[in-house]
Parts: C-alpha cells; sequence; structure tokens
C-alpha cells in the first residue's frame, strides 16, 4: 500500500529514504503517468532536485529538520510561487511569473516541503471540470475517459495517481472537494480565515480558501497544520491559534451528532450515490453516531446565490487583467479602450467572460439590489440555517456531488447542468465552514466521496470521523491502474 | 427675460494623508522619487496580492473628522470603484462609498462679510491613483505612446465633501485654504498644492437671487492651486451665466479647467458617466473603530490653527496681523512652534518678529526652507540671547544669521570670526570715540552748534573703526558728550 506522508517522513528521518529517492520516486511516476492524466503544467525538477540534496546532506549530518522536510508536493496553479509562472490555467496569464511567494508557499518553505510542480486547473478557477484549462485537459485516474473534477482538477488527479503524496488546492464553491470525490481522495476546505490567501490568484474573494488534498486524512490534518494562521498580509485571515490537528487526531467518534439535509439527497442526487452515501452513514451510526433528517430550505436557493456572488467579485477581480502590465496584450490595437477590449477578449477563454458578464451586470445600477444585495441576504440565510443546526448537531453530512465523474465533454453545452455539479458543495463556502469530502466507495470503478461540513474553526470533528473511517476501510486507499 | 443669477457651490477637496506608507501596503509615500520606485505587489495590483489596512491613516481620518465636527462612525465600509484606465492598477480603487468613516460636520470661515459656517457632508477614504505620462499629445487618446507611474498608486486620500452652502468664490478660497491649514496643523496632510497633496473639485450651479431650488451643476476636476480654484469658479459662472441668459441649458457634465487658456472644457457628459459598480471589498472587513479608538486619536491631536491664533494674541501679545503671518505658512509656525518649545525660549514677541522677519528674509533669498535649514531654533534662539544681552549689535545678530544657515559652527566662534563682540567697555569705547573726534574737527564744530545729526557721520565712522561692534546707543551718548564738553 502506498506509504502516507506521515509514514515517508519517518523513512526520511530515520535514514531508510532520502529525499532525492522520494523526489525521483515522485518524477518518475509524473513521467509515466502524466502523459495520460495531463495533471502537471509546470515542473521545476532542477529547483526541487537542489532542495531535496540539501536536505539529504542536512539529514546525513544529523541536523534536526522540520517533521516533513523532503516530501514532494504539487502546487495548483493559481497559488503563486516567486520566480515561477502562475497561469490560472489562463493565455491571459501565460507568461506571468511571480516576484513573490503566496504566504502557503511560504509555511510550507519553513516546513522544507518541495514542490514539484504547478498544477492544472479550470481557467482562474472557474469551473468543475478542469475543461476550463487554457492549456490541457486533466484526465481522471480511475477513468481517463472522465473529468477529475474541477476546479482543482490536477491537484486531486496527482494525488490519485500517485505523483504526489499531496498537493494544495482551492476551494470557492466546492473546487477542493469536488475533484477529490471524482478522484477518490481527501479534500478539505478550511474555515474561511484559517488559511491566508495571500498570494492565491483571486477568484471570489469572499469564498476563497486553500486547502489540502490528500491521499490520507492524517495527511491531511498535517498539511492543513503546516499552512494554517493568521497572516499580516491577509486581513481576512483569523487571529487564532491553529490546533494540533495531527496530534489530535483521535478516531473515537462515540456520540456525535450528525444531520444530514434532505435538500442534499433529493432528485438531484443519482440513488447510487445517495445509496452509497447512506451506506457511509451506516457505519458512523455502528461507531457510536446518531444521526436525523433535517430540512434546511435556505439550501435551496445556494446555487442561485452563489452565481451572483461569485461572479460579482471576479468580475472585479479579473479587472486588473487589462493588457496593461503583466497580462497579455493584443497587438494592433488603436485606442486604450481597443488595447483592454482585445487583449480581455483574447486573453480570457468562454467561462471566464460568462462570469465576468455575469458579474458584471449584477452590479450594474439598477441591477444591484435585485440581484447581488438580495443574495447577499439569501447568503445571510444560509449562515443563519447551519448556525441553527448546529445548535443541534455537531455535523452536516452528504454527498460531495450528485453524481460520479461525469464523461469528458459531457456537460460543456450545458453550463447550469455543470454548475449543478456544486449543488452540495457551495453552502459551505456561502457560510465560511469547514468541510471535506472523503472515498466513501466506487461506483462502476468511479469514487463516490462523501461531505462533512462542521462548526467554524472545528475542522479537528472532521478530521476525526475521515480518520476513523479511514481506518476501517483501508481498500479504498488504492492507487488506480492507469492505462490508455 | 433677464435675471441676476447667484451661484450654489460643494467642494470635494482631496486630501493625502501624512504617512510614511500607502494606504495597503508598506511602500513609501514621498513625492518626487523615480517612476515606479515605490511599489510592492499590493500597489501593482499584482495576482495574489492584498490590502491591509493603514492604521495610522485611520488615525489622521478621525482627527480630520474631529477637527471638522463631525460624527465619527464606529462602522464603515470600504468598496470596489471599478472602471478602467491604465493608471489605476486592480481594475478598481478601493474607497469607502455608502458607509463612510466621517459623517455630518461643519467648518466656520471668515470672510468680508463676516463669519460663515459651511456644512461637511462627509469625510471618506480612498486610495489615490497613479500617473500617466503621454507622448506627442496632452492626453492618451493620440498620443504615441503613455508611460505609467504606480508611485502615486495606493497613496491614502481623504476626500472632504461640503455641503452646497458656498455662494461665493471669496468664499470658496476661504473654505478651502481655512481647510488646508487645519489639516496642515493637526499633521494630517502637508497641504502642498504643488505637489498634489491638496486638490479640490468644485460643484458649481447658477439660481436666479431668491430661488431656493437648484440649478444644473457641472463638476470642474482636480483644482490644484488657489489661483485656479478662483480662476475656474469665475469662468464657469461666466459661462453657465451666458448659458442661461440666452435661454441654453446647463449641461449637466464633468469639466476641466485648462489655466493657460482659464476656461474649463466638457470632460464627460452625465450620459457617459461611468457605472462604477460599486460593492464592498471582500478584502477588508468593515473597520470597526471603538470609543477608545476615537479618544486616543483626539488626544493626539495637536492645537487647531484658530486656538494657536488666540494663544498667540493673548498669551503672546503677539499682535492679531503678525500672529495671522505665523499661522498662515506652516514651515514657519513649526519653527517657531520649536523655538517657544526651546528651554531658552524667552520673549516670545522678540521671537517671532525674527522669524517672521530676517530669518524668513534669509531663508528666503537663499532659497532654503524653515524645515531643511541648519539654522536650528536653538542657534537662533542663542544668537537672540547674545543680542538680548548686548554682546552684538542687532545689524551684527542679522549679518551672523546670514552666516549660520550656511555654517553650522558655534554661534561664539561665529561672533569672533567677525571680530569678537559687542564693545561695551566704557574706557576702550571712550578712547575710540576721543580719536575718531581728533580726526574729524569740522564735524565736531557743527555738532557744537547744535547739529547733532551730524553724530552720525561719526558714528558710522567709530563702527567702522570698530567693525560694528560698538554699542550703538553708547556710542552716540560719547560723541555728544565729548564733543560738546
Amino acid at each position: 500500500m502506498t506509504p502516507s506522508v506521515v509514514q515517508l517522513s519517518e523513512s526520511l528521518k530515520n535514514g531508510d529514504l532520502t529525499a532525492t529517492a522520494l523526489l525521483e520516486q515522485s518524477y518518475n511516476r509524473i513521467d509515466a503517468v502524466d502523459s495520460l492524466v495531463n495533471a502537471f503544467l509546470t515542473l521545476e525538477k532542477e529547483k526541487a532536485y537542489g532542495q531535496a540534496a540539501a536536505i539529504d546532506t542536512q539529514l546525513k549530518k544529523g541536523i534536526d529538520l522540520p517533521r516533513f522536510a523532503g516530501i514532494p508536493i504539487g502546487i495548483k496553479d493559481n497559488i503563486n510561487i516567486a520566480g515561477e509562472r502562475t497561469t490560472c490555467s489562463s493565455k491571459i496569464l501565460e507568461q506571468f511569473v511571480s516576484p513573490f511567494n503566496a504566504t502557503v508557499i511560504d509555511r510550507l518553505a519553513k516546513e522544507s516541503v518541495i514542490s514539484v510542480g504547478k498544477l492544472n486547473l479550470d481557467e482562474f478557477a472557474m469551473g468543475s471540470s478542469t475543461e476550463n484549462s487554457a492549456f490541457k485537459v486533466t484526465k481522471n485516474p480511475w477513468d481517463l475517459s472522465c473529468v477529475p473534477g474541477g476546479s482543482s482538477g490536477g491537484s486531486a488527479a496527482a494525488v490519485a495517481a500517485n505523483m504526489v503524496p499531496w498537493s494544495l488546492g482551492s476551494d470557492t464553491g466546492g473546487s477542493i472537494r469536488q475533484p477529490a470525490a471524482f478522484c477518490g481522495v481527501v479534500g478539505l476546505k478550511p474555515t474561511y480565515g484559517r488559511v491566508s490567501r495571500y498570494g492565491l490568484v483571486a477568484f471570489a474573494s469572499s469564498l476563497d480558501q486553500i486547502g489540502p488534498i490528500t491521499r490520507y486524512v492524517e495527511d491531511a490534518a498535517a498539511l492543513l497544520e503546516i499552512i494554517s494562521g493568521w497572516d499580516s498580509h491577509d486581513a481576512t485571515s483569523i487571529r487564532r491559534p491553529v490546533p494540533r490537528f495531527l496530534e489530535q487526531l483521535n478516531p473515537d467518534i462515540n456520540g456525535l451528532k450528525i444531520a444530514v439535509p434532505s435538500q442534499l439527497l433529493g432528485n438531484a442526487i443519482s440513488p447510487d450515490v445517495k445509496d452509497m452515501v447512506m451506506k457511509a452513514l451506516d457505519y458512523y451510526a455502528s461507531q457510536g453516531a446518531t444521526y436525523s433528517e433535517v430540512s434546511i430550505d435556505a439550501f435551496d436557493a445556494s446555487i442561485a446565490t452563489y452565481y451572483v456572488i461569485a461572479p460579482a467579485e471576479a468580475s472585479a477581480n479579473l479587472s486588473r487583467y487589462d493588457g496593461i502590465r503583466f497580462s497579455m496584450r493584443a497587438q494592433q490595437v488603436d485606442s486604450i479602450k481597443d488595447c483592454f477590449v482585445k487583449s480581455r477578449g483574447e486573453g480570457f477563454g468562454e467561462e471566464v467572460k460568462r462570469r465576468i458578464l455575469i458579474g458584471t451586470f449584477v452590479l450594474s445600477s439598477g441591477y444591484y439590489d435585485a440581484f447581488y444585495l438580495k443574495a447577499q441576504k439569501a447568503r445571510t440565510f444560509i449562515k443563519q440555517a447551519y448556525q441553527s443546526v448546529f445548535e443541534s448537531f455537531d455535523v452536516v453530512l452528504s454527498p460531495t456531488t450528485p453524481t460520479t465523474a461525469f464523461e469528458i465533454g459531457s456537460k460543456l453545452a450545458d453550463p447550469m447542468d455543470m454548475y449543478m455539479s456544486d449543488l452540495a458543495t457551495i453552502p459551505a463556502n456561502m457560510a465560511g465552514l469547514p468541510a471535506i469530502s472523503h472515498p466513501c466507495g466506487f461506483i462502476d470503478g468511479r469514487p463516490v466521496g462523501v461531505q462533512l461540513v462542521g462548526p467554524a474553526f472545528d475542522e479537528q470533528t472532521l478530521l476525526n470521523m475521515a480518520y476513523n473511517y479511514q481506518l476501517s476501510h483501508p481498500d479504498y486507499l488504492n492507487t488506480p491502474e492507469i492505462v490508455s | 427675460m433677464t435675471h441676476v443669477y447667484e451661484p450654489v457651490m460643494g467642494i470635494e477637496v482631496h486630501a493625502q494623508l501624512n504617512t510614511h506608507t500607502k494606504l495597503f501596503c508598506g511602500s513609501s509615500t514621498a513625492f518626487g522619487a523615480t517612476p515606479n520606485a515605490h511599489v510592492s505587489p499590493v500597489c501593482l495590483g499584482l495576482p495574489g496580492a492584498l490590502p491591509v489596512l493603514n492604521k495610522r491613516a485611520v488615525n489622521l481620518a478621525i482627527m480630520a473628522g474631529l477637527a471638522l465636527d463631525c460624527t465619527i462612525k464606529k462602522t464603515s465600509v470600504f468598496s470596489r470603484k471599478n472602471y478602467f484606465y491604465p493608471d489605476l492598477p486592480k481594475g478598481y480603487q478601493i474607497s469607502q462609498f455608502d458607509l463612510p468613516i466621517c459623517e455630518h460636520g461643519q467648518l466656520d470661515i471668515s470672510v468680508s462679510s463676516g463669519k460663515k459656517t459651511i456644512g461637511i457632508t462627509r469625510i471618506h477614504m480612498e486610495e489615490d491613483a497613479g500617473k500617466l505620462v503621454h507622448a506627442g499629445a496632452d492626453a492618451i487618446d493620440g498620443s504615441t505612446y503613455s508611460l505609467v507611474d504606480l508611485n502615486r498608486a495606493g497613496v491614502p486620500l481623504i476626500e472632504i465633501v461640503s455641503e452646497p452652502d458656498i455662494r461665493t468664490i471669496e468664499e470658496a478660497r476661504v473654505y478651502v485654504e481655512t481647510l488646508r491649514l487645519i489639516v496642515q496643523h493637526l499633521g494630517i496632510c502637508d497641504g502642498n498644492m504643488d505637489e498634489g497633496s491638496l486638490r479640490a473639485d468644485v460643484n458649481i450651479s447658477l439660481r436666479p437671487v431668491g430661488s431656493d431650488t437648484f440649478g444644473t451643476r457641472t463638476e470642474i476636476k482636480n483644482l490644484n492651486s488657489f489661483r485656479s480654484l478662483e480662476r475656474a469658479i469665475a469662468s464657469e459662472i461666466e459661462r453657465q451665466t451666458q448659458l442661461l441668459q440666452s435661454g441654453q441649458p446647463v449641461i449637466q457634465e464633468t469639466r476641466n479647467y485648462n489655466d493657460a487658456t482659464q476656461t474649463t472644457t466638457a470632460l464627460r457628459s452625465k450620459e457617459d458617466a461611468h457605472d462604477y459598480r460599486y460593492f464592498p471589498e471582500p478584502d477588508l472587513p468593515p473597520l470597526i473603530l471603538t470609543e477608545d479608538d476615537i479618544t486616543a486619536a483626539k488626544h493626539q491631536m495637536s492645537e487647531l490653527p484658530v486656538d494657536k491664533l488666540n494663544r498667540y494674541i493673548q498669551h503672546y501679545s503677539i499682535p492679531e496681523t503678525e500672529a495671522h503671518v505665523l499661522i498662515q505658512d506652516i514651515e514657519m509656525n513649526r519653527y517657531f512652534e520649536r523655538c517657544m518649545a526651546s528651554q531658552s525660549a524667552s520673549e516670545p514677541k522678540e521671537i517671532a518678529k525674527w522669524v517672521m522677519g530676517p530669518l524668513a528674509g534669509i531663508l528666503n533669498d537663499a532659497q532654503d526652507s524653515f524645515t531643511d535649514s541648519t539654522l536650528s531654533p536653538d542657534r537662533l534662539l542663542e544668537l537672540l540671547t547674545h543680542l538680548q544681552s548686548g554682546a552684538i549689535s542687532t545689524k551684527m545678530a542679522k549679518e551672523l544669521l546670514g552666516m549660520m544657515i550656511t555654517s553650522d559652527a558655534p554661534v561664539q566662534t561665529l561672533i569672533e570670526q567677525k571680530g569678537g563682540s559687542q564693545i561695551s567697555d566704557q574706557d576702550e569705547l571712550s578712547q575710540i570715540v576721543a580719536q575718531i573726534l581728533v580726526d574729524n574737527p569740522d564735524v565736531v564744530e557743527k555738532i557744537r552748534n547744535g547739529k547733532t545729526q551730524s553724530a552720525n557721520f561719526l558714528m558710522g565712522q567709530v563702527m567702522k573703526a570698530t567693525k560694528g561692534r560698538a554699542k550703538p546707543d553708547l556710542v552716540r551718548d560719547m560723541i555728544i558728550s565729548q564733543a560738546t564738553a
């Protein structure tokens, strides 16, 4: 069985493994399978091997290194690494090299974790299939005819295909959890404000969070612990102590009260996915947890609300790509307006343009109250609904996605159908709550994920439940055979 | 039908807050640097960068609000004002919109007709944009290329919006002057209009005298001197008057004032106005102020110019006109205050006289400033001590002052270089006077005949002989008494 990061770090410390050898395993696997999976956009082999060699020298000398020194990681390509390109899978940023590190990258560097390269995503993290990348379509390692989910499709596929033991994704409406579910791995969206967004290229600022995608729950706990904490560069990060998630990992879930919203078990959810999730629920009950179905009416409005707020913020966040400074500039322009229009027209893909148009529209004078303001109110209802549920329950459980991974190209013609993929994941973003997706089985060889949402800053309970599940279901951790 | 029209004006003053760093990042706000030297990922709007609010800027905005009698809001919100322009790196300006930090204030001004109160609608905080330099044209349209300098981008501003209470050009000028003095004396803004630290937009409409409705207004943007403020208003009143008298409508629009032609030209009409699509800035939580924050700002506030003026007149016995002069020039005022804060400060009136008179003159001639001068207040006071003790003459003190702005040698050394201090020793002086009388018998004769003003010539001779070190009143007495003895 593939070792966890926790195990790998022990092997590195006791000399059974070198950082260089571990990195080689990672790159060898990428070389072997990524031409089929298409997870990576950029590889930084030279830099990574340099870091690995330095770590090995230090380990050999017996120098005390951070616990996860020398573990390779993949980074979603909307997170800045100084001196490397951050493309956001967009033509408009194809040549953009960031002069600064995201705070999460600084924190990984402090831990001597080695970035092997940057991972594919839907352009500017807008999408649920990674088909909106300007550069390549990532495939689901379990079924190459299917999408890996999105927008962190590269991050989930790379972990599922065993190219890296863990990766970072970002989640605005489900972009960590949905691909984690489709790829059969663990994905955690932290509480809004738990992890600094500094250096994450903004999609929808009030919803975006960076989080871990891992094979094992204990690794998600470890990675969350590394990247969490207040940051003076992000005014929306929260000043509160970071729990020792890994150390406090505890599979005892006896007495936990689980709420299951009926809105996320209805017609929109495919029956086989629902069956799978009910099985997971029964399992949790067998471990001493109790559950009841609840109705959370506010969830009915979550997709509509999301597709007002997220595009509104995005329309402003993406205004800086105007062809003036760092983004692609159109040739042959005859006025400044022409320069803006052509650069943006040529540089952005269709889905990004669609969302900029929606966002610009809902913020326009005369429409603001009817759309943006109303959506903010709906968002408040969703928050309040969760609050009242958490007065009686510890966790809200649902399927992560309505279906298993769908076939490449099958939803491109119908954006609304695509948007429905995020039905179950969006409410947690709306309320800023922590949420995890962990695998709970397969349907026709395609993974299914179960989602747990907890009260703000209670990632630990979610990790504990997922950990309990993992301990009793070692078979779901198999690696897919990747054959074309 | 011809009416007599009355202008109705409201003024928006943009004041750059006196901070070392920008509103949302640590880049310097210093003026005059190499283009794009004072930039960071945040004010460049690089992907992934996030704004963090400058606390000092908030403090200064609170002070401005308190000085203008505003309500300081416990909760205010930053919004994004969206529009595309090459000097706006993020494609939006972060600015307070519907929930500004200060509201409902007022400012008293003194104009020739008496005192008048101008209402302050609001004060909000915002970031400045960058600067464009166009090649081959005045504007971006028609230029062969345009260069972008983002040193100003993100510099903190407050916008102080008045009620439409202003009726005359004089009121407009005095309102801006009074505001400028307040922000300067409180250290909120350096008030430097040449460098764009303070600039005004004027909203102006006309209505028949006696009417209480408003006419259609135009807005004249970016007036950066008192002269252009006055001239722009005059020209716009003239233009609107002619339109109304010939029966044509005034179109609501934004206008630009051209100092060369002294006319305003249309920039954009209401129909072309941007839809800025304001919405709350999700990267910044609402700005929450506690009572303690406001009290702390209040305690940090220095004296308002009007209080300072009264203090000078009442406690320092400085005549009112001179006290006004001391208040008007902030650099001179700070210098004077530093003098008064010194241990050795004695005669405020005398110090004021020297600061406003000889020192201001010498600095002006040398194109030096009170702030940059090497002549510290302590050295001026030392000089004045020598003057007071009679060790040097007024004339000599002025000469020494001239030397002191280029030399930082001790005052005593400079006095010695000039040939020592004043001779007040009776015997020594007496001998010199006697010699001069011997050398000029014809003048002595005139004095004896009652032409005492001829003593001035002999005084000059004595001063020449003593290199100006003789004490004048003493010398005069000696000449008269010796000549008539």
